[in-house]
Parts: structure tokens; C-alpha cells; sequence
């Protein structure tokens, strides 16, 4: 069964989902680019596949190129949800 | 006027430790870093180098790569700044097979889990080229750039490879050599089904009780510059890169042709793109597999191109003390080979005791011998052989 969509849950599993990929966890907020993060276009399609395995939300490339900071990101999945 | 290739840094990752000199201090006090029939690097754990992120989009054998360049191009000078035009540097590294562990791994999740299960890394982690890639994104390298492939050979067809480029006056330096890390499910099998792979884990090559190789991985990177361009900018030069043979068997897809025709061929071509003969050849660095077929056709072919001089110098394999590192084999050998000759020590093939007929050449048993030629340089060959019938041959010297 895949996991609630709420914000929390989301911006847990994001954030999991960004340490696991080598981002440094104190370094993640709402507001942090995913530019000063460093998260490129690779990090996103695994990122994708992360939240479509725990919510049953599919992103495309199309959904996240205008993504800009984690806190959108979060958005977009709540949204699509 | 004749290009000349000088090398000016080494790094290698192999089953004696993280290093070119455990490599070669170990190796000529006679040590062996197989451990329950593999050549494993056990010391090097990839996040001790690199991020947890880099070491995500890289797979095992190009992980080996960047570090094993890393101490290459600190040694050269290379690290803070390059001292040429980017588009002047090039990058040729070779494997045998690539990110094999990679595939194996998403191959299972498509198995288990279906398409959107696999990973999109999977692709650049597992391919052959990703260990050149790598190392040139890591390091602004904007010259020729690929990998090579051919199997046992990659490492020594890569470094052949990077000298013509130099000596072609298309890079005024490349960073070049090999990298494998596939000791994994597939390879170690498939190895072992076609009675390879040494069934008691056991590397000794040439002696008379061996029976297949033992399976290794690593990787050995080399700065490689033109010489005058390495003097002028006051550059410490380790040895050069004199000759490079290259030859097919075209016989059989595994074995080797038995009277070493083709490799005795290389080698023949590598000491006279050196300028040089055979009597002036004064070691051997051997490919020395410990498989019954290449070590007697090894041996043939050696007597063949070399003549009178293959029974007065020393002839050793590296692979007696790390095992086989197939695409890595070639590279980490010539950083060895060069390594020798700069301590002026020639390296035991480590284990050996019971000579074979026909297998009578000074294997160096026991323990490491002095290399003589008067105060020279010396100059040695560097054979690699590979599955497909692939020889390379580099003559080095130092």
C-alpha cells in the first residue's frame, strides 16, 4: 500500500530520499535550492523513482524542470498526489 | 623530429594496497595480497575519497580509476593546475568489461521489480567508457577521450594507444591506463565454467602445479607527456614509454596460439619501434597468467623474439602477487615494470618452485634479483594478452 500523501510524509521521504543520494542532511530546508544543493537532472529521475515507490506518484521530466528549491518539490508530489 | 613519451606520475590501486608503492615494495619483498582465491582490494573503500554522491555515479572500476589518477596526477603536478591547454590533455583508459557489478544489480531489479525499477545510473555506471569519463570530467581533461576494450590487454592497448597520440602531436599529455573491478556473480562464474580461473585460488605462474588464474581487480593510471614539453616545465620523469607492439592471433576466441607466433610478433614490433634489439632488453615484466596454455606460449614466444637474450634476464609476473586484474592487468604492470627497473630490482614471481620442461627461463624464484646493465637506463617489456587473441606489448625503460 503506498504511504499517505501529507506534506510530512512527503517531506520525509524527499529528505531521506536526498541524504540517501549524498546530499548532507543539515544542509536540506524548504527553501534550499536544489542548485546550491547540487542535485542535478540524475538526482531528480531517482528522486522520482523514490517518491513513485513510496506514494504511487509518477513525475516526469516535464513535471520537475522548472523545479527550482526542495520545497517545491515537496509541493509538486502533494499536488499531483 | 621524433615525439618521445616520458611518464611523469603513477597511481595504482591494487590487492598489495592503496598506492604505486605498496605495489611495488610489496611485490619485491615477495609478498601476495590474494586472499581466499581473489585479488581483492580490501583496503579501498571508495567514500574514503570521494563524496558518498561521486561515489554513487561511479561504479567500482572507475571509482579505482579517479583515485588511482588522483595520486598520478598529484605525482606529475598536475593536481592544482594543468600545465597545458585542456584541449592538449587526453584520456584513455581501458577495462575488460566495464561496470559489470552495475548491470548485474539493475538486471536484477528489472527481474524482480520490472522496468521503472532500474536505476537511470545504470547506464553510465556500467560503461566501458565511464572510468575515462570519469577521470576527464574530474580533472577538465578536454584532449582525445575513451575507453578501451580489450580484455586482458585494455590497460596495455590503452597506454600503446596514449603514446601514438602524443607521438602524433595530437595531446602534449594524456592520462592513460586501466581499471577492473569485476569480481562479482557473472564473471567469477563464467571464469570458472570455461576452467579459467584457478580451481585451488592459487596464482603461480610458469610453475608446474598451475592451473588457471586467479581473478584480481584494481586499476593503474600514468601521466603520460611529451618529453621535451615534460622537461621544459621541469617535470620529474619516472621512465618512458620507447615502443608499443600491438598484434591478433586471430586463432581462437580464448586460447592462445600455441607457438606464439603474434605475440612474439608485439613483441618483436615494440622493441623496434624502440629503435632497439633484443640484447638490449634487460627484464621482462610477463603476462604470466598462471594458466597452462599462455604461460608455455608466453614462453615460446619470448624465445622467439628475443632470442639468445630470453635465457639471460630476468622474466616475472605481477600477477604472482595480486592475481589477474584483466583490464587493469596492462597498466598497473607497466607502472610496476617501470617501478623495477627505477630500484633496479626485478620482482620474484612469487610461489614459484617446480619448473616444467620448456618452461626454463629465469622466472626469478624466491626472491627479487638485481637487474644489470652497466649505469644506463634500463629497458624492459611489458607483455599483455588478452581473450580475442589481443597482444600489447609496451618497451619501457627507466
Amino acid at each position: 500500500m503506498p504511504t499517505d500523501v501529507t506534506t510530512e510524509n512527503v517531506e520525509k521521504t524527499i529528505y531521506d530520499g536526498l541524504v540517501e543520494l549524498g546530499t548532507e542532511r543539515d544542509e536540506l530546508s524548504r527553501e534550499a535550492t536544489l542548485e546550491d544543493l547540487d542535485v542535478d537532472s540524475l538526482d531528480l529521475v531517482e528522486l522520482a523513482q523514490i517518491v513513485e515507490d513510496e506514494f504511487g506518484v509518477e513525475l516526469k521530466g516535464d513535471d520537475v524542470k522548472d523545479v527550482k528549491t526542495v520545497g517545491e518539490v515537496i509541493d509538486l508530489v502533494v499536488s499531483k498526489a | 623530429m621524433t615525439r618521445r613519451v616520458v611518464i611523469t606520475g603513477v597511481g595504482a590501486i591494487t590487492p598489495l594496497g592503496v598506492g604505486a608503492e605498496p605495489l611495488i615494495e610489496r611485490w619485491i619483498a615477495g609478498e601476495c595480497g590474494i586472499e581466499d582465491g581473489a585479488g581483492r582490494c580490501r583496503e579501498f573503500v571508495a567514500t574514503d575519497f570521494m563524496s558518498k554522491k561521486e561515489a554513487r555515479r561511479s561504479d567500482r572500476f572507475a571509482q579505482m580509476a579517479v583515485v588511482a589518477a588522483k595520486e598520478a596526477v598529484e605525482q606529475a603536478g598536475f593536481a592544482e593546475e594543468l600545465p597545458y591547454e585542456a584541449h592538449r590533455v587526453g584520456c584513455v583508459v581501458g577495462t575488460g568489461i566495464g561496470g559489470l557489478p552495475s548491470l548485474e544489480e539493475n538486471q536484477g531489479k528489472l527481474i524482480e521489480r520490472g522496468p521503472k525499477a532500474v536505476s537511470p545510473l545504470a547506464v553510465p555506471l556500467m560503461m566501458g567508457n565511464a572510468a575515462a569519463a570519469a577521470v576527464a570530467m574530474q580533472h577538465g581533461l578536454h584532449g582525445h577521450c575513451y575507453g578501451v576494450v580489450s580484455a586482458c590487454a585494455a590497460g596495455a592497448h590503452a597506454l600503446g594507444d596514449a603514446s601514438r597520440i602524443i607521438r602524433a602531436g595530437d595531446a602534449d599529455a594524456v592520462i592513460s591506463g586501466g581499471a577492473e573491478a569485476a569480481i562479482s556473480g557473472v564473471a567469477t562464474a563464467a571464469f570458472g565454467a570455461m576452467e579459467a580461473t584457478s580451481p585451488t585460488g592459487i596464482s603461480r605462474p610458469f610453475d608446474a602445479r598451475r592451473d588457471g588464474f586467479v581473478i584480481g581487480e584494481g586499476a593503474g593510471i600514468l601521466v603520460l607527456e611529451e618529453k621535451e614539453a615534460a622537461e621544459a616545465r621541469g617535470a620529474t620523469i619516472l621512465g618512458e614509454i620507447l615502443g608499443y607492439g600491438a598484434t591478433c592471433d586471430a586463432f581462437h576466441l580464448t586460447a592462445p596460439q600455441p607457438e606464439g607466433t603474434e605475440a612474439a610478433r608485439a613483441i618483436s614490433l615494440a622493441i623496434a619501434d624502440a629503435g632497439l634489439s633484443a640484447p638490449d632488453i634487460d627484464y621482462v615484466n610477463a603476462h604470466g597468467t598462471s594458466t597452462p596454455l599462455n604461460d608455455r606460449s608466453e614462453t615460446v614466444a619470448l624465445k622467439a623474439a628475443l632470442g639468445e637474450r630470453a635465457a639471460d634476464i630476468p622474466v616475472s609476473s605481477t600477477k604472482s602477487a595480486i592475481g589477474h586484474l584483466l583490464g587493469a592487468a596492462g597498466a598497473v604492470e607497466a607502472i610496476a615494470t617501470v617501478e623495477a627497473l627505477r630500484r633496479k630490482t626485478a620482482p620474484p614471481t612469487v610461489g614459484w618452485e617446480e619448473a616444467e620442461e620448456g618452461l626454463d627461463l629465469d622466472y626469478v624464484p624466491g626472491a627479487s634479483k638485481p637487474i644489470e646493465n652497466g649505469d644506463g637506463p634500463l629497458v624492459a617489456i611489458s607483455d599483455s594478452f588478452g581473450f580475442g587473441g589481443h597482444n600489447a606489448v609496451l618497451c619501457l625503460a627507466a
